[in-house]
């Protein structure tokens, strides 16, 4: 019984392994495993929450459920950038947890086979590079592919802390 | 709780049920031991549930928890059988209680997924021990033992009465099989193969016969081996097969037989097969009257158990089910058209929706009885302990509260009733000089007040002495006014601060100094308020005043600047524009007001915040003046949005995670679908 239910968890895995959703913060692209993205909404009405660091903009409500927001464009220290049509908030569900991130635009799924995908280059200097998992290219482009993991992960936590 | 799911259905069940049975025997045991006696009946149910546990431990392969409930089983067996007069209760007791605290222990790891891998070695030498010294003080013989064996066990035949059917098998087989050495048990993996073997055919013979009432059958089963001669349908290989899927099995020897030999082998045990079929209408009764409930289970109701999560879950779509409806009725698109239908119609649909609530509301009410009586024991262990006798007295078990909130008191209320015995009640020597009682009595009080409960640990011993309290709160510095201008309740409530603790020395019990503020935050994290009052040489009283429920609260919406927050109704004083001459601030920028003479400092929301608002001059706003215990608190918003109902959700776990907010207790959904802060009254005063 275990094996059959395994079995078909893989089955569905392979299905969505090296689909990536991509979106726009800005000039650059973006990817995020597509196992991870549970829906894609517009931008809604942000409840604040006092004391938490500038990125994350509060809770929404999705249907009853109450989850977080973050700004991906804060996380990466870039500009701040006014909410438009175009904004999204893409909910992505990591470890049992559901979070939104708010994005400029979602573009696409696309399929970024294994051998289109390169480590990132090793610079020392910067954050940016700490939630870059790999980097993807498609065509000319080169998409940035996210470490969701990393985006959540307790170290980071301590840090957010510890700044306060 | 979600890990719940994830165990095996037949784990849950084992847990479950022998959760409960534990906490049956446990009330039997206690309850026993205080009238100091064991009667038949309580001996006899002490006997079946340990005779369940052992069982079921041993399908599930549990032994060492099967072999210490085989040892307790063989003591209650010996009581029953032989009704000695001079045993030793509160041995025995305590005997009995330590091994129901061993398998409980074991039953947390395995709830846990952790191996239950805990030995009970000496507890079982113990019980040998005991029951050895029973014996030879009884001139209790082995052939007696002998005699009287079979007539317990013989219930277990009961299963084959509804395959009497006649039914002509095709094959006929001998298996003989050995298990692993040291996989103990036999006996019983004996029976499980038999009892499998059951749902194929009934035309089954086995030696040793006697498998589960016969110690000595495991000795038989090691060295010769289980030997089973059956008729059935199926063909060698399928035999083959299911033989071989036994656990711990080391050897099989499978064996096609003709009719003849059949009948040949079997026909010795014809004879006491049919025995054994005859006794089933016998035994039959005496399972019916097993069942019976017993007049002393007051502790347990008819009920059938849900998972929490579900209810929890119930609970939520109740509270989305609310929202909606605010939703449609008050929609702005039906602002001023005349429906007098729509409105009939929506009317029915409130009264519907309020009685679902109120009965989802009530499904998640537990009484308070097993908590209470779970003090029993702790009563019982801490006087053997500190050679004092008390009594505890429980009134108003009956009394209800929310599931959530159960879990939240019971380690409190232990925490008091400890306090109590340890600090509160003297020893007999004291109490008979000061002219009382010998024994000390704790009473533990339930009741409903209105929307909330109160409970009550009082104890009738030498009281909170105030100059005592005084000097070491004095020594700790935690004196926040002179000291005379404080009342006793002021006093007695600094106990209840972080760092204090009023015994000069520790004990295995209470006394490390992390006592009372740890009760103090737990009972506030559930929004309950705990008071003291004491009077010397009478006694203590802890009131703990709780909610009914943390699901659904009524509240007060406010609004600063875009945002908005709900205050608790409970902890509202009053709300009133302030008047600019009235609001004082002190050089620190600290800002005050009086009111009626009284001074209260004011906490503006939009700065603790960090809100943008208009609205910062206080004429402009609202103050809302909160009470929590004795202390007085006025909240600075914009304005008052109006009094609702809310379901109290947490905030997400990754917040939760990241910060501990300070003054957030959870967030609720409005009317119109959008998010209000609910407000922890308490925090905000740190």
């Amino acid at each position: 019984m275990a094996e059959i239910i395994a079995d078909s968890t893989d089955r569905e895995e392979d299905t969505q392994k090296g689909r990536f959703l991509t979106f726009s913060l800005g000039k650059e692209s973006y990817g995020i495993e597509i196992t991870y993205v549970t829906e894609i909404i517009g931008i809604q009405v942000i409840t604040q929450i006092p004391e938490l660091p500038d990125y994350i903009k509060g809770i929404i409500n999705l249907r009853g459920k109450i989850i977080p927001v973050m700004d991906v464009r804060l996380r990466f220290k870039k500009e701040p950038r006014d909410y438009n049509d175009r904004t999204c908030i893409i909910v992505v569900d990591i470890k049992e947890v559901s979070i939104g991130i708010i994005v400029d635009n979602v573009s696409e799924v696309i399929t970024i086979t294994d051998q289109d995908i390169t480590p990132p280059p090793q610079i020392n200097k910067g954050m940016h590079n700490k939630y870059i998992k790999n980097i993807g290219k498609v065509g000319n482009e080169v998409k940035l592919l996210l470490d969701c993991d990393k985006l959540f992960t307790e170290d980071e936590l301590l840090e957010v802390n510890e700044a306060l | 709780m979600s890990d719940r799911f994830t165990n095996e259905p037949m784990l849950d069940m084992f847990i479950f049920e022998t959760t409960q049975q534990i906490e049956q025997l446990e009330h039997s045991i206690l309850a026993s031991d205080k009238e100091n006696c064991y009667t038949p009946s309580a001996i006899h149910e002490i006997f079946r549930i340990m005779h369940t546990i052992k069982g079921s431990a041993a399908m599930m392969m549990y032994n060492e928890i099967s072999s210490l409930a085989h040892k307790i089983e063989d003591i209650f067996y010996y009581l029953r059988e032989e009704k000695p007069h001079n045993i030793d209760c509160s041995v025995l007791s305590d005997l009995v209680l330590e091994g129901i605290d061993f398998i409980k222990i074991e039953l947390e790891k395995i709830k846990s997924n952790d191996n239950a891998d805990g030995t009970s070695e000496s507890l079982k030498d113990n019980l040998i021990a005991f029951l050895t010294d029973l014996k030879e003080m009884n001139n209790y013989s082995e052939a007696d033992k002998e005699k009287q064996l079979p007539p317990v066990e013989r219930t277990k035949y009961y299963i084959q009465q509804d395959k009497t059917l006649k039914i002509i098998y095709s094959f006929a087989y001998k298996a003989v099989i050995f298990f692993e050495e040291g996989c103990e048990m036999e006996n019983v993996r004996a029976y499980t193969i038999i009892h499998n073997l059951k749902d194929h055919t009934n035309e089954i013979f086995y030696l040793p016969e006697e498998i589960l009432d016969d110690d000595e059958c495991v000795d038989i089963i090691r060295q010769k081996g289980f030997q089973i001669f059956l008729k059935i349908d199926l063909s060698y290989e399928k035999m083959h097969e299911f033989f071989m899927q036994t656990i711990f099995l080391k050897d099989l020897e499978l064996t096609s037989l003709e009719e003849e030999e059949y009948n040949q082998l079997t026909n010795r045990n014809l004879t006491e097969a049919t025995d054994s079929q005859i006794k089933v209408p016998n035994t039959i009764t005496q399972k019916r009257i097993e069942n019976e409930p017993s007049d002393h289970s007051n502790t347990q109701q008819s009920i059938i158990s849900v998972n929490v999560a579900k209810l929890d879950k119930l609970m939520d779509l109740v509270g989305e089910m609310v929202i909606a409806e605010a939703m449609v009725i008050q929609n702005p698109d039906l602002k001023g058209l005349e429906l007098s239908n729509f409105q009939k119609a929506a009317r029915q649909l409130k009264k519907i929706t309020t009685e679902i609530q109120d009965t989802v509301m009530s499904v998640r009410m537990v009484p308070l009885s097993a908590t209470f009586h779970k003090m029993h024991r702790i009563v019982r262990d801490m006087c053997k302990k500190l050679q004092k006798d008390v009594k505890l007295e429980i009134i108003g078990e009956d009394t209800e509260v929310d599931k959530n909130i159960i879990e939240h008191i019971s380690d409190p209320i232990m925490h008091l009733v400890r306090n109590a015995i340890d600090h509160g009640i003297e020893s007999p020597e004291e109490r008979s000089k000061n002219g009382k009682t010998n024994y000390g009595t704790i009473t533990l009080e339930a009741k409903n007040v209105g929307s909330d409960v109160f409970i009550i640990v009082k104890d009738n011993g030498k009281g909170l002495k105030k100059e005592k309290i005084l000097k070491k709160a004095r020594e700790n510095n935690l004196l926040y006014k002179s000291e005379a201008d404080m009342t006793d309740k002021e006093i007695f409530h600094l106990i209840l601060l972080p760092g204090f603790s009023t015994n000069d020395n520790v004990t295995e019990f209470s006394g490390r100094g992390v006592g009372m503020d740890v009760v103090m935050s737990n009972i506030e994290t559930i929004g309950g308020q705990l008071s003291v009052e004491s009077e010397v040489n009478k006694g203590t009283t802890f009131t703990l005043k709780l909610p009914l429920t943390l699901a659904i609260i009524d509240g007060m919406n406010i609004r600063v600047g875009k945002s908005c927050y709900t205050i608790p109704t409970i902890s509202i004083k009053e709300s009133f524009k302030p008047r600019e001459r009235d609001i004082i601030t002190d050089p620190d920028g600290n800002d005050m007001i009086m009111v009626r003479g009284q001074c209260y400092p004011i906490v503006r929301l939009h700065e603790l915040y960090k809100v943008d608002t208009r609205v910062t001059q206080f004429t402009e706003g609202i103050i809302i003046m909160v009470q929590q215990e004795e202390r007085f608190l006025c909240i600075f918003a914009d304005e008052l949005l109006g009094q609702q109902q809310v379901v109290v959700k947490a905030l997400p776990k990754y917040i939760l995670k990241m910060k501990k907010v300070k003054g957030l207790a959870g967030c609720t959904l409005l009317g119109d679908g959008s998010i209000s802060l609910i407000l922890e009254i308490g925090q905000l005063f740190h």
